[in-house]
């Protein structure tokens, strides 16, 4: 095992330090950056003054929003990627690849469409719902067999309920017109327009969900060992693993609750905590926390650039005479084509030993 | 007991058939014409089995004829060469790949197809929809062609090629996604309901485009069935017995590209009918090819065919994507098959 970069503590705990202010940054980035141009005075007063200007308007139901969601579900598709990479030891692991996604994304169109459901609150509890069905069923298909849990028919038990799930999502939209046109920038994975209200309603879960992860970071390190180790050492490895899976559903179904099914932020960023603080889990976590939640910001300032007026793809595409049918770029298209280098990376490397 | 007959054409062709394939060749094909007898009846206005072919063949009321002909005819001939060419393509992808996972939407050959094809809706539709297979056929190549490369690695290991053929499927739904953003509405609930794979909306137009491909394919299919077993004998004995290996290889690999882009072209990513077709064949006729390739050709129209069916009449008046319908016979069918995996390793 190749050694981490950063392997001493002082370097580790300076590493986390320059990541929050990285990940600061980047929010006050995603605030000030964007079509409508941002001040700097608009920008230190968006929330001090009693009548509020155009640009200060934008800052508050849109721009601060935005980042906010950003960062957090960023942070909490990579937090819960590590976790299921250490539970299934397998480097494809993340809610993306696994089904879990795509499972929340049809519990949430399954009961808008036929159901009527619209409260935020229920949003929630239906796409944990899934989560944790999909999470259910590709671990038991997975680890069912006379081998046992091995990573190929982890990686394809997640990748045949991907395809059930999509495909299903896409049939109901095909029946509900109405709600497509909606649907489907929430499906591609968007963190536009959404309400700040969506993010507290799961904040508590989240926070709930980081704290546990951070609390079983250790006992997850020594589970990564092997669980006969685990299980010398005296660790309840079933409640770990438990405490993880939970984890998992709480943090990839109320990001998919909030933003729509944002693929391979949860494959790729645990393999770049891993490359940084190595293997304990104690520093991996909180890597992940900063690197997910800044690499989803600066994925989605890049979203809005690619598609601005005069961009060069708006004129390539004024070119073709095409008329576009949205304003903005869903992040999780732009993290799905970033992402896809690293995972064929991953999958080269992972079978090549 | 001889479980199998020879089939010799000198000089060069001869090759073993289980003796269960003519059989089951003969049962499928009956299956396949009761359940189009069937679905063609049915619909808004039924007709029974008589008089459908009564009307097939210029008989009957002319309102039957009218119905049969322009209506449903086409687009029930759409399903089953939609079915054929995956269940074909299916074949060849799991034979040269030795690999039972091998299967066009698996390894990212739909996914490349419904790429190319999308951005031709968007942005090429009127250059004539007739170019809309060879767009098909280029990215479901191109897509081939990426995942080879990219699974080399001292030769091409069967686990590396899925899990990239995984990875080169999420960038094509990523990019779908994407063309189908920037084009306008109308466009993209088009193509949504091209996207989840449906005959819907077929006319003889479809069956023209599709007919020459199949016919060209299909004899070329039949051709590769000696090199097929051969090279399920591994490489080096292929090799040693006077196959010419690579050439084989790549010519399989073409002709099953050709065959689920095409399908692709005309119906969109009908999920999971090039992996469950050829299982189901080979379940029936035993595993040489010779017997494999028809059955999967005839499974593969059953299973189109009867997912229309359903998807068509069982939700009057809604008229669903057949895709929808083998999505959900098919998921379990790949789990089935993971989980006998431990047996023939996957």
């Amino acid at each position: 095992m190749s050694q981490p970069v950063l392997y001493r503590p002082f370097t580790r705990w300076m590493g986390l330090a320059s990541g929050i202010v990285l990940l600061l940054l980047s929010m006050v980035a995603s605030v000030k950056w964007g079509w409508t141009h941002i001040d700097w005075t608009s920008f230190f007063t968006a929330y001090t003054t009693d009548v509020p200007t155009q640009q200060q308007l934008v800052i508050q139901s849109t721009r601060v929003p935005r980042a906010l969601i950003a960062a957090a579900v960023g942070a909490s598709l990579a937090i819960a990627g590590a976790l299921m990479q250490a539970l299934t030891r397998n480097p494809l692991a993340s809610p993306g690849i696994f089904g879990i996604n795509a499972g929340a994304a049809f519990f949430v169109v399954v009961g808008t469409s036929f159901f009527a459901v619209n409260s935020l609150q229920a949003y929630t509890w239906i796409a944990f719902a899934g989560a944790a069905v999909a999470g259910l069923v590709v671990a038991l298909l997975g680890s069912s067999g006379r081998s046992g849990l091995t990573p190929i028919k982890l990686t394809l038990a997640g990748a045949a309920i991907t395809a059930l799930f999509s495909t299903l999502t896409q049939g109901i939209l095909v029946m509900d017109q109405r709600t497509m046109e909606e649907v489907l920038l929430w499906l591609s994975g968007s963190i536009v327009g959404r309400k700040v209200e969506t993010l507290w309603t799961v904040l508590p879960f989240l926070v709930v969900a980081w704290g546990l992860a951070l609390a079983l970071s250790s006992s997850i390190t020594t589970l990564v060992m092997g669980e006969d180790v685990a299980r010398g050492l005296g660790q309840r490895t079933a409640w770990v693993k438990g405490g993880a899976a939970l984890c998992v559903v709480l943090l990839a179904g109320s990001a998919v609750a909030i933003a729509g099914p944002i693929s391979l932020v949860g494959l790729l960023i645990p393999h770049i905590a891993r490359a940084l603080v190595g293997h304990d889990y104690r520093w991996v976590i909180p890597y992940c926390f900063w690197l997910g939640g800044t690499f989803l910001l600066l994925a989605d300032i890049g979203a809005r650039y690619l598609i601005m007026p005069g961009s060069p793809l708006m004129t390539w595409l004024a070119g073709t005479g095409s008329t576009i049918s949205v304003d903005e770029v869903p992040v999780g298209v732009i993290t799905a084509l970033l992402g896809v280098p690293f995972f064929i990376t991953i999958a080269r490397r992972s079978l090549s030993h | 007991m001889k479980h199998s007959i020879t089939i010799r054409i000198p000089p060069t062709v001869s090759f073993l058939l289980d003796r269960r394939a003519p059989l089951v060749w003969m049962a499928l094909l009956i299956a396949n014409i009761v359940l189009f007898t069937l679905s063609l009846g049915s619909g808004e206005v039924k007709i029974p089995p008589l008089d459908v072919w009564l009307a097939l063949f210029g008989q009957g009321s002319s309102a039957d004829q009218m119905i049969i002909h322009s209506l449903r005819l086409p687009r029930l001939i759409t399903a089953c060469l939609v079915g054929i060419a995956m269940g074909v393509a299916g074949a060849l992808f799991q034979g040269v790949m030795r690999n039972p996972l091998a299967s066009p939407d698996i390894i990212g050959v739909s996914g490349g197809a419904s790429v190319a094809a999308v951005a031709f809706l968007v942005f090429g539709a009127n250059a004539g929809i007739a170019w809309l297979p060879i767009a098909s056929f280029v990215g479901g190549a191109a897509a081939a062609a990426l995942i080879y490369v990219l699974a080399w690695k001292d030769g091409v290991s069967p686990l590396r090629l899925v899990l990239i053929g995984i990875g080169i499927q999420t960038a094509a739904q990523g990019l779908t996604t994407l063309l189908l953003i920037l084009s306008p509405i109308h466009t993209t609930s088009q193509a949504m309901v091209w996207l989840t794979g449906s005959v819907y909306a077929s006319s003889w137009t479809t069956v023209h485009n599709l007919l020459p491909w199949l016919l060209i394919g299909l004899p070329i299919a039949i051709f590769l069935v000696v090199p097929l077993n051969l090279l399920q004998l591994g490489d080096s004995i292929a090799i040693g017995l006077g196959g010419a290996v690579q050439i084989n290889r790549l010519a399989i690999i073409l002709t099953g590209v050709a065959l689920a882009a095409v399908a692709v072209a005309m119906a969109g990513p009908i999920g999971f009918v090039g992996l469950m077709a050829p299982h189901i064949a080979r379940m029936l006729t035993g595993p040489a090819f010779g017997g494999v390739l028809p059955a999967a050709a005839l499974t593969g129209s059953l299973l189109v065919i009867t997912a229309d069916w359903v998807a068509r009449v069982a939700f009057s008046p809604l008229d669903l994507p057949a895709g929808l319908f083998t999505a959900v016979l098919g998921a379990p069918f790949l789990l089935f098959l993971l989980l006998r995996s431990d047996r023939h390793s996957i």
